[in-house]
C-alpha cells in the first residue's frame, strides 16, 4: 500500500487492524483508537480518498490501496486549510477526535467545495466528538471552504 | 499563505487562538497510548463476565505457556504483596483484582503481560475461571431489604444496618422545613430518577509504567485528571517513597470526571513493570472503560416542594437514594459524601430546605461522581429545576413566571443558603432576561399557542424548557474541604527568563480545556509578556508545584487565581528593581501593562524585559535582594465561585413516533470575568451537549441479572453532530468578589444547567397528554408511553 504518498510493505498478521498497523507499525500515533465499533470515528483515514474507519479495515485489506492520513494534511509546512480553519474556528478542545474528523472534512470540501452546514454535519454524523458540541466543527469547515473558495483568508 | 501566522493576540484577557492547537491538527498531539518505550511489554485485563459470583477455579498455566506472555498476576498474587485493595477517594477500599468474589461485571480477575497487546488478549482466553454465580443486587430500592444479596461481605456492617448500606447524609433543617410544609398551602411530591450515565471520554484510560530498578524509580505515564494526588496515594498505598514516583499527565482525550478516580489497571501496570522489569502499557478498550470505569449520577430522588397559591416557594425537600455501586469509588471532598447536593436549594430564597440521602452498595460498576457534575450540582439542580416546573404546571403560572418571582435578589447577595451554602454572587434576573430576550420567548409562547390551537394531526408536539442554574464550584477552601486529608489548594511558580520570557508552572492539568492557552493570558495580563512568549507547564509532578488537579470546573477559580497572584507578586519585583534604576520611589512608577514609567518624565521606564535582564545581570539590585526573577506561591481559595445561567431549550416531538427533535438551544451563562471569550464558549457548547445526550440518550442499564446494558458505542448513545443544533449563547458578566480577577469556574455549567431544560421542554411538549414528569433518557419509547400512560418500559 502507499501511506502518505509512501510506498509500505510489511508482512502483517491476517488480523492486525490498520489502525494499529499505523500506530504501531508505522509510528503514525495522529490516527486515534476509540471504540472498537465504528462508532465514534476517531480512527478515519482516507483510502483512496474515502474517509474509511481504520479500525474496521484490516490492514491485510488495505493493501494496494492509497491511504491518507492526518499526518498527510501538512504540505511543506503548509498547513491544509482544513487545519488551519479548526484552529481558527475553535473546532477542538481535547484534539483526540479532530484527526479523524479533519480527514472527513478534507474528503467532504475535495467532494463539495461549497456544502451547507447540514452536509457537514450529515459527513461527520459518523463520527463523535465529547467535547465541542458540533458547532464550531461546522464553522471550521466552512472556514476551510471558505479560504480555498478564495472568500476569506 | 503563511502557515501560521503569529495571531493578532491580546497581551492578556481575549478572544486567542489556542496555542496547543498547533501540535493537535497535525496530529502530533502525545496521547499516553502514543507513547512507546524501547522493550515495552502490553497489557490486558481479565474482567468477570457476570454481575456477582465467587471464584472457585483459577488456573493460570495455559496463559503462562503462552509464548509471547511474559507476566500472568491474579488477585493471590497482589495479595502477597498486600495490593489486592486499594483505598478509594472516599475513604472505601477497592479490589484491584478480585480474591474471594467478584462484585459487578467488567471486574478485574486477572491480568496478563505479552509482547504485543494481540497476544496479551489471546492469552486472556487461556486462563482457566470458574465462577459460583450468586444473585446479584439491581435494583437500588431492593438493596437494603433484609433478604438481598450482600455485596460487601468483605468490611463488617454499621450497626443495625444492612452491609449494603454504603453511608447516610443530610443537610438543611429537618424540622424547620416540616413546620413550613405543615403549614403551606400547597405541597408537591415527584420521584424522579437521574439515571447512571458515563463521561465516555473519545480516549479511554490508560497508563504506560516504567520502573527503574537501579534508582527504585517508577514513572507513571496516565490518563490522569490529578496526577499530584495521584502520586501521593500510590505512596501511600504501595509503599514506594513519593520522591521515587514520577506521574505524568501527557495529552489527554477528553476527562470530564472519567480521570479523576485511581483505577485497577493503573495498578496492574505498576504491577506488570515491577514483575517484568520492562515498561509496561495498559489501555482499556471501550467497553471495559463503560462498563467499570467511573459512572455518573445513579439517584433516585424524591422532591417535595412548599408554596403559597400565589407561587411564592416556601421550602423545598429531598431525599435521595443513591447508588455507589460494589465499591464506593466516588470522588468527593471528604466531608462531602453526596458531594455539593447541597446547592439543590437552587437559585431561589428559600424560608427552610432539608435533604437526606441514603446510599446504597449494589452489584455494579464502583465510582459515583463524574462526569462534569460539579460534584454532583448536576443532580441538585435537575431536581430543583423539574420541581420548580411541577409547581407551575400545578399553579399555572408560566414557569419563567414562578422562577422571577422567588429569584434570589441582587442585593441578597452574599446570600447564606438555607443548606449552609454562602453564595457568592449573581444578578439571576438579567441572566434570564437575556435568555429570554435571544430566544424571543413570548413569540414562542404565542407559535406553541397557535399550535395547540391549530391541533394539526401529524404536526409536531412544540415545547419550551426553562431552567436556571447556579453552581457551586471551585474546590476549595481548606477550612471547609479537603481530598483525602489533603488541602484543594494549589501552587503556581512563574520565572521570567533573563531576555524576558517565561515559563509558569501549574497544578492543574488540561484534558482539552485549553489550559496552555488562558494560563499563559493570564500571566500576560498581569505582566505584559506576550503569551506566545510565556510557556505553559503542567502534568508532570515533576516540573510542576503541588495541586489537587482539574476537576469539578476547579481550574480557573483555584490555579487560575494561584497564576493571577504569583504573577502580581513578581510584578511587585519587577517595580522594586525598576524603582532602584530609575532612582525613584517605588509607588511613583506608574503600571501599564509591560512596563513601568516615571510619571512627567518622558522616555524614563522601563520594560518588563529590561528589568528581567538586571535581575539576572544582578550587578545594580536593591540591598539585599536576591537575584533573578520568579516566584511561587500556593493559594487557598477564600471562597467557592458561583457560576449561573439561563437556558431555554425549544423541542419539537413527533407525534407518531414520539422523538425528539431539540430546535433551538438557548444559553445565557455568567462565569464572571471572561479570560477567552472563544475558550469559555467552547466549554459551554460542549456541555450542551452532554446534557442533550443525558436527557435523551445516554443510559448505562442493567438487566435482573446485572448485566451491563450500555457496554458499548452501539449501546451507549452519544449526540452526534445531527443530535444537536447550533448553540445560540450570550452572557452576563458578575465578577466573582472573592477571586483576583472576577472569574468564575465554567467548565460544567452547561453540563449541569441543560438536562433539566431540555426534560422540562419535553414534558411541556406533552402538556396536552397530562404528562407531568417523565424520566431521562427520554428516548422514544419513554417519550411514547408517557404520552399514553404507560409506565417507562424497562431500561
Amino acid at each position: 500500500m502507499t501511506v502518505n504518498g509512501e510506498y509500505v510493505a510489511r508482512a502483517v498478521e491476517a488480523r492486525l487492524l490498520l489502525v494499529h498497523f499505523l500506530r504501531d507499525e508505522l509510528g503514525l500515533t495522529g490516527t486515534h483508537w476509540g471504540c472498537d465499533t465504528s462508532n465514534c470515528g476517531s480512527c478515519v483515514v482516507l483510502m483512496d480518498d474515502e474517509p474509511v474507519k481504520s479500525c474496521t479495515v484490516l490492514a491485510a485489506m488495505a493493501s494496494g490501496h492509497d491511504i491518507r492520513t492526518v499526518e498527510s494534511l501538512e504540505v511543506d509546512g503548509v498547513l491544509d486549510p482544513v487545519q488551519r480553519g479548526f484552529m481558527e474556528c475553535h473546532g477542538l478542545q481535547c484534539g483526540f477526535c479532530t484527526p479523524g474528523i479533519m480527514m472527513t472534512a478534507r474528503a467532504l470540501l475535495d467532494a463539495n467545495p461549497a456544502p451547507t452546514d447540514h452536509e457537514i454535519r450529515e459527513a461527520i454524523s459518523g463520527q463523535i466528538c465529547r467535547c465541542t458540541g458540533y458547532a464550531s466543527i461546522v464553522r471550521s469547515v466552512q472556514w476551510a471552504g471558505a479560504f480555498e473558495r478564495g472568500e476569506s483568508g | 499563505m503563511t502557515a501560521e501566522p503569529r495571531v493578532d493576540a491580546p497581551i492578556g484577557h481575549g478572544r486567542m487562538l489556542r496555542k496547543e492547537d498547533r501540535r493537535f491538527v497535525r496530529g502530533l498531539g502525545k496521547f499516553t497510548d502514543d507513547l512507546q518505550l524501547p522493550g515495552m511489554l502490553h497489557l490486558a485485563i481479565l474482567r468477570s463476565p457476570v454481575a456477582h459470583a465467587r471464584i472457585t477455579h483459577l488456573d493460570t498455566t495455559a496463559a503462562e505457556m503462552h509464548p509471547r506472555v511474559k507476566a500472568v498476576v491474579t488477585g493471590a498474587d497482589l495479595e502477597e504483596r498486600g495490593l489486592a485493595w486499594m483505598p478509594t477517594l472516599s475513604g472505601d477500599v477497592q479490589a484491584v483484582l478480585a480474591t474471594d468474589k467478584v462484585r459487578f461485571q467488567g471486574q478485574e480477575v486477572a491480568f496478563v503481560v505479552a509482547e504485543d497487546r494481540y497476544s496479551a488478549r489471546d492469552a486472556l482466553e487461556l486462563i482457566e475461571i470458574e465462577y459460583d454465580v450468586l444473585p446479584p443486587v439491581v435494583d437500588v430500592r431492593r438493596a437494603l431489604d433484609p433478604e438481598a444479596p450482600v455485596v460487601r461481605d468483605d468490611k463488617p456492617a454499621s450497626p443495625g444496618r444492612h452491609p449494603n448500606h454504603c453511608f447516610d447524609w443530610e443537610t438543611g433543617d429537618a424540622a424547620a422545613t416540616q413546620a413550613v410544609f405543615d403549614r403551606a398551602e400547597v405541597t408537591l411530591t415527584q420521584e424522579m430518577v437521574f439515571p447512571r450515565v458515563h463521561p465516555a471520554p473519545l480516549e479511554t484510560c490508560g497508563a504506560v509504567a516504567e520502573w527503574d530498578r537501579v534508582e527504585e524509580k517508577l514513572t507513571l505515564w496516565a490518563t490522569t485528571q490529578a496526577p499530584h494526588a495521584h502520586r501521593t496515594l500510590y505512596a501511600m498505598f504501595a509503599g514506594i517513597p513519593e520522591h521515587k514516583i514520577r506521574v505524568i499527565s501527557p495529552d489527554i482525550g477528553g476527562g470530564f470526571g472519567n480521570k479523576v478516580p485511581i483505577y485497577p489497571g493503573y495498578v496492574c501496570a505498576i504491577v506488570g513493570a515491577m514483575v517484568t522489569g520492562k515498561p509496561v502499557k495498559w489501555v482499556e478498550d471501550r467497553t471495559e472503560n463503560l462498563t467499570a470505569g467511573c459512572f455518573a449520577r445513579d439517584y433516585v430522588m424524591t422532591g417535595e416542594i412548599a408554596a403559597t397559591r400565589e407561587g411564592r416557594i416556601l421550602a423545598i425537600r429531598s431525599h435521595v437514594l443513591a447508588d455507589h455501586g460494589a465499591f464506593n469509588g466516588a470522588a468527593a471532598p471528604r466531608k462531602f459524601p453526596g458531594g455539593f447536593f447541597g446547592v439543590f436549594t437552587g437559585s431561589y430564597d428559600l424560608e427552610a430546605a432539608y435533604c437526606s440521602m441514603t446510599a446504597v452498595h449494589t452489584t455494579k460498576a464502583p465510582g459515583g461522581v463524574a462526569y462534569s457534575c460539579s460534584f454532583r450540582i448536576a443532580e441538585a439542580v435537575y431536581l430543583v429545576e423539574r420541581m420548580v416546573d411541577i409547581l407551575a404546571d400545578e399553579l399555572g403560572v408560566d414557569p419563567v413566571e414562578l422562577r422571577r418571582r422567588n429569584f434570589i435578589r441582587p442585593e441578597q447577595f452574599p446570600y447564606p443558603s438555607k443548606t449552609g451554602w454562602v453564595y457568592d454572587s449573581g444578578d439571576y434576573e438579567a441572566a434570564l432576561g437575556e435568555a429570554l430576550r435571544i430566544a424571543g420567548y413570548d413569540e414562542l409562547r404565542r407559535e406553541q399557542a397557535e399550535r395547540r390551537e391549530r391541533g394539526a394531526s401529524g404536526e409536531s408536539l412544540m415545547g419550551i424548557g426553562v431552567s436556571f442554574f447556579t453552581e457551586a464550584v471551585g474546590a476549595g477552601p481548606r477550612r471547609q474541604m479537603d481530598m483525602a486529608g489533603l488541602a484543594m489548594a494549589d501552587g503556581c511558580e512563574l520565572t521570567v527568563h533573563p531576555t524576558g520570557k517565561a515559563v509558569v508552572r501549574l497544578a492543574v492539568q488540561t484534558q482539552g480545556q485549553g489550559h496552555e492557552t488562558t494560563f499563559a493570558q493570564l500571566v500576560a495580563e498581569e505582566i505584559g509578556i506576550h503569551p506566545d512568549d510565556i510557556e505553559v507547564v503542567h502534568g508532570d509532578t515533576e516540573l510542576t508545584p503541588y495541586g489537587l488537579g482539574t476537576y469539578g470546573s476547579r481550574s480557573t477559580p483555584v490555579s487560575g487565581a494561584a497564576a493571577v497572584l504569583v504573577t502580581r507578586k513578581v510584578r511587585d519585583k519587577a517595580r522594586l528593581i525598576a524603582a532602584h534604576l530609575l532612582e525613584v520611589d517605588p509607588e511613583e512608577l506608574v503600571w501599564t501593562k509591560g512596563r513601568f514609567d516615571v510619571p512627567g518624565v518622558p522616555g524614563a521606564g522601563m520594560t518588563i524585559q529590561e528589568i528581567a535582564t538586571a535581575a539576572y545581570a544582578g550587578d545594580d539590585l536593591p540591598a539585599g535582594m536576591e537575584l533573578g526573577l520568579s516566584g511561587q506561591l500556593v493559594y487557598d481559595p477564600e471562597s467557592l465561585t458561583y457560576p449561573f445561567g439561563a437556558y431555554i431549550c425549544v423541542v419539537d416531538v413527533d407525534p407518531g413516533t414520539a422523538q425528539v427533535k431539540v430546535r433551538r438551544f438557548i444559553a445565557v451563562d455568567d462565569c464572571g470575568t471572561r479570560i477567552n471569550e472563544m475558550i469559555v464558549e467552547g466549554q459551554i457548547h460542549g456541555g450542551l451537549t452532554d446534557g442533550v445526550g443525558m436527557a435523551l440518550m445516554e443510559y448505562i442499564g442493567f438487566d435482573e441479572d446485572g448485566n451491563c446494558l450500555g457496554g458499548s458505542l452501539m449501546d451507549y448513545l452519544i449526540p452526534t453532530a445531527l443530535e444537536v443544533p447550533d448553540w445560540e449563547t450570550g452572557q452576563t458578566i458578575t465578577p466573582a468578589p472573592y477571586h483576583p480577577i472576577g472569574a468564575k469556574g465554567v467548565g460544567e455549567s452547561a453540563t449541569v444547567g441543560s438536562p433539566p431544560a431540555v426534560v422540562n421542554a419535553v414534558i411541556d411538549a406533552l402538556e396536552p397528554f397530562g404528562v407531568r414528569h417523565a424520566d431521562m433518557p427520554l428516548t422514544p419509547s419513554r417519550v411514547w408511553a408517557a404520552m399514553h400512560g404507560r409506565g417507562a418500559p424497562p431500561n
